[in-house]
């Protein structure tokens, strides 16, 4: 707590010099060439840093401004707002809407991914498997432990399943990628929420924890007869076999930006309070049923008007202009009509020194 | 050697000291006496600061935090039991392979090998020493552990499966992976150690047992091992030390779960690997507080084995050396 404070305390000081710099934050408006040298820190969720990394390296050439983005967890990243200590935080579990306003903060998504359950059977290749909502809960919660298992026979008709048993990976370190995961077993499955529930860490019923997505990788790929979940963009760069999962119109699909995508695209973002929306199980039959968003979260007043226009210049230059360099890493942009609500939130709700910010 | 010089030395300062009043003497004494007291006060700091973070768990939790095993952060129940259990046994592992290999090693560079072979694995030995944790840790992941799935831990449970711990499904991952990479860690700290302890033992000694008629074996355990045997323990200790706290290459192979099995090959976890694992992404107070306990814990493990230590040394070297 005491550190908490001290370092509260030294990054207030540090405003106050820049406060005093540039005379209160009174400024006129300032063209982007003058933001030159303006140095924005961000820290937070690692399932985004590739593409927030990528974003910052081309803005900086564009404009000079600095984005500083430390990969160090979602937990870290909320912790870090809360208590100031960083411009913006990052976390792939969205806070709930009374979390934001106890701290007074705001939260949009940046950019959507999906995760996806790999396995490693011999003779399966990718996309050969399939998987309705009730065996990927079975499989976790320890109930099906054969990949002969009349439930998976059910699912995979015509397809010849090994009698080996089942090795089920987790990650170990707290996640929001096992947020995302275990929020797809909760709603799903009755069991899976009353035994288990959600979270970035979790009570595993069974199975062996690896570190990282590298760790859970790492072990599927070595156990036969291994299933564990990844971020899409992991499971692609590291070529593993994926099962098609049975969303919830009942058809089976593959992971892809475009399932991602048609995820999002019923999710309702305009009368979620705080963008409290979760895109897992969502409706629509190309929907891939694990999808998830990741959010930047920062605070309602800002103290330095030429940084917080400086950040919500590199947010609003990636939504409209980093779409591509998105897909290039398997991340999927958000779509238009959700970046024109978060802007018009922004012109709402952001203030510095009692004055709108944005645009 | 080095002995001789030191005391010469000691000598020859301590005339100087006396022929002139006025010397550095003073202000380096303070000098080191503030290094000490330095290291005294980040001790003691470090525990205030380990309690006073974990009052809340301690509150809410009770002494029941050491006696669960149950670990559930969305439930907000934590039990440290498993990590206490997985980092004692992982240890004990360790030092059960690494003891008696280091001693055998250190008595073959000492006592048997030729001059020039002694020095080449002494070198080597002291490299091992250097490579990261983080390195042993991913080899273990990608190399080592698969090799004990496929080779070792079936052969222990075909020949001994009848024991408890060998039973289960070999795992690439698990208890004795982690105890056995713990294991080559600690090697060359404990081996170099009793290597230099063992060559401090005083020639004319040796020789005279030679004298007498024993045999090399009897002079090794009569004579090199009882004479050094303040050291080697100490080496022990000093291998303890590094298995206990270890936490990349723990993580890495241990499997972390939050569970405690008779079986070595099932995953298991430590109280480090836990800390690694979970600490970025502890998001409420109660969890930050359990993990923070748990990093109290292993503080007073350590603060335990090595008041033992202390006391079985001076047990040992009062009764035990001739």
């Amino acid at each position: 707590m005491k550190a908490k404070l001290a370092r509260a305390f030294i990054i207030l000081i540090a405003f106050a010099t820049v406060l005093t710099a540039i005379g209160c934050g009174r400024q006129p408006v300032r063209p982007p060439s003058e933001r030159k040298g303006v140095v924005i820190n961000g820290a937070g969720a690692t399932f985004p840093y590739p593409i927030y990394a990528k974003w910052a390296n081309r803005y900086y050439e564009l404009t000079g401004v600095r984005i500083n983005y430390q990969s160090i967890g979602s937990g870290g990243g909320v912790q870090q707002i809360k208590a100031g200590t960083v411009d913006f935080g990052a976390s792939d579990a969205p806070l709930t809407a009374k979390e934001l306003d106890q701290f007074g903060l705001i939260q949009f998504p940046m950019v959507m991914g999906g995760v996806v359950p790999v396995v490693n059977i011999k003779g399966i290749k990718a996309g050969d498997l399939r998987l309705s909502p009730e065996t990927l809960a079975g499989i976790y919660l320890g109930k099906i432990t054969k990949w002969n298992d009349p439930a998976l026979k059910r699912d995979n008709p015509g397809l010849s399943l090994p009698a080996k048993s089942i090795t089920v990976v987790h990650r170990a370190d707290g996640s929001g990628t096992t947020w995302i995961f275990t929020n797809y077993l909760d709603k799903i499955s009755k069991e899976w929420h009353t035994r288990v529930g959600f979270g970035k860490a979790v009570n595993w019923p069974v199975g062996i924890g690896g570190k990282g997505n590298e760790g859970v990788s790492a072990y599927v790929q070595r156990v036969d007869g291994a299933i564990g979940y990844v971020e899409y963009a992991y499971a692609l760069q590291n070529r593993m076999s994926h099962a098609k999962l049975k969303n919830k119109s009942g058809n089976y699909v593959d992971p892809s930006a475009a399932s991602f995508q048609a995820a999002a695209a019923g999710a309702d973002w305009k009368n979620a309070p705080g963008y409290y929306v979760v895109l897992t199980d969502q409706p629509g039959k190309d929907s891939w049923p694990i999808t998830g968003a990741s959010y930047i979260i920062i605070h309602k007043k800002q103290n330095n008007l030429t940084k917080a226009k400086a950040m919500l210049g590199f947010f609003d230059w990636s939504y409209r202009h980093g779409g591509e360099m998105a897909k290039a890493l398997n991340y999927v942009p958000m779509p238009k009509s959700v970046v024109d609500l978060v802007e018009m939130r922004w012109k709402q709700e952001l203030k510095a020194n009692g004055k709108a910010i944005w645009p | 050697m080095a002995v001789k010089l030191d005391s010469s030395s000691r000598v020859s300062m301590s005339n100087r000291d006396r022929a002139n009043k006025w010397s550095a003497n003073k202000p380096f004494k303070y000098l080191c006496a503030a290094c000490c007291a330095l290291v005294l006060a980040l001790m003691v700091g470090l525990f205030v600061k380990l309690i006073a973070n974990s009052t809340l768990s301690m509150r809410k939790l009770g002494l029941g935090f050491l006696t669960s095993a149950e670990w559930d952060p969305v439930m907000g129940k934590f039990g440290a039991l498993s990590s206490i259990y997985g980092t004692l046994v992982s240890t004990a592992i360790a030092l059960i392979i690494a003891v008696p290999m280091s001693i055998v090693i250190a008595l073959f560079l000492v006592e048997l090998a030729p001059k020039r072979l002694s020095s080449f694995f002494g070198t080597s030995i002291e490299l091992l020493a250097a490579i990261p944790s983080i390195i042993y840790g991913m080899w273990g992941l990608f190399i080592f552990g698969p090799f004990m799935a496929e080779y070792i831990e079936p052969f222990l449970h075909r020949y001994f499966g009848f024991l408890p711990i060998f039973q289960g499904t070999p795992m690439p991952v698990g208890m004795l992976t982690a105890g056995v990479i713990l294991a080559l860690m600690v090697l060359p700290f404990t081996s170099s150690v009793m290597r230099d302890v063992l060559l401090m033992v005083p020639p004319v000694l040796k020789e005279s047992a030679y004298g007498l008629g024993a045999t090399t074996w009897e002079v090794t355990k009569d004579v090199s091992i009882r004479y050094g045997i303040r050291g080697i323990v100490g080496a022990v200790f000093l291998g303890l030390g590094r298995a206990i706290g270890e936490t990349m290459a723990v993580t890495f192979v241990i499997g972390n779960e939050h569970k405690i099995s008779a079986s070595l090959f099932a995953p298991a976890n430590s109280i480090a690997s836990t800390l690694a694992n979970e600490f970025t992404e502890a998001d409420t107070s109660l969890y930050l507080s359990a993990l923070v306990e748990l990093g109290l814990i292993l503080f007073l493990i350590t603060a335990i084995f090595q008041a033992v230590a202390q006391t079985w040394l001076r047990y040992v070297v009062r009764g035990g050396r001739p």
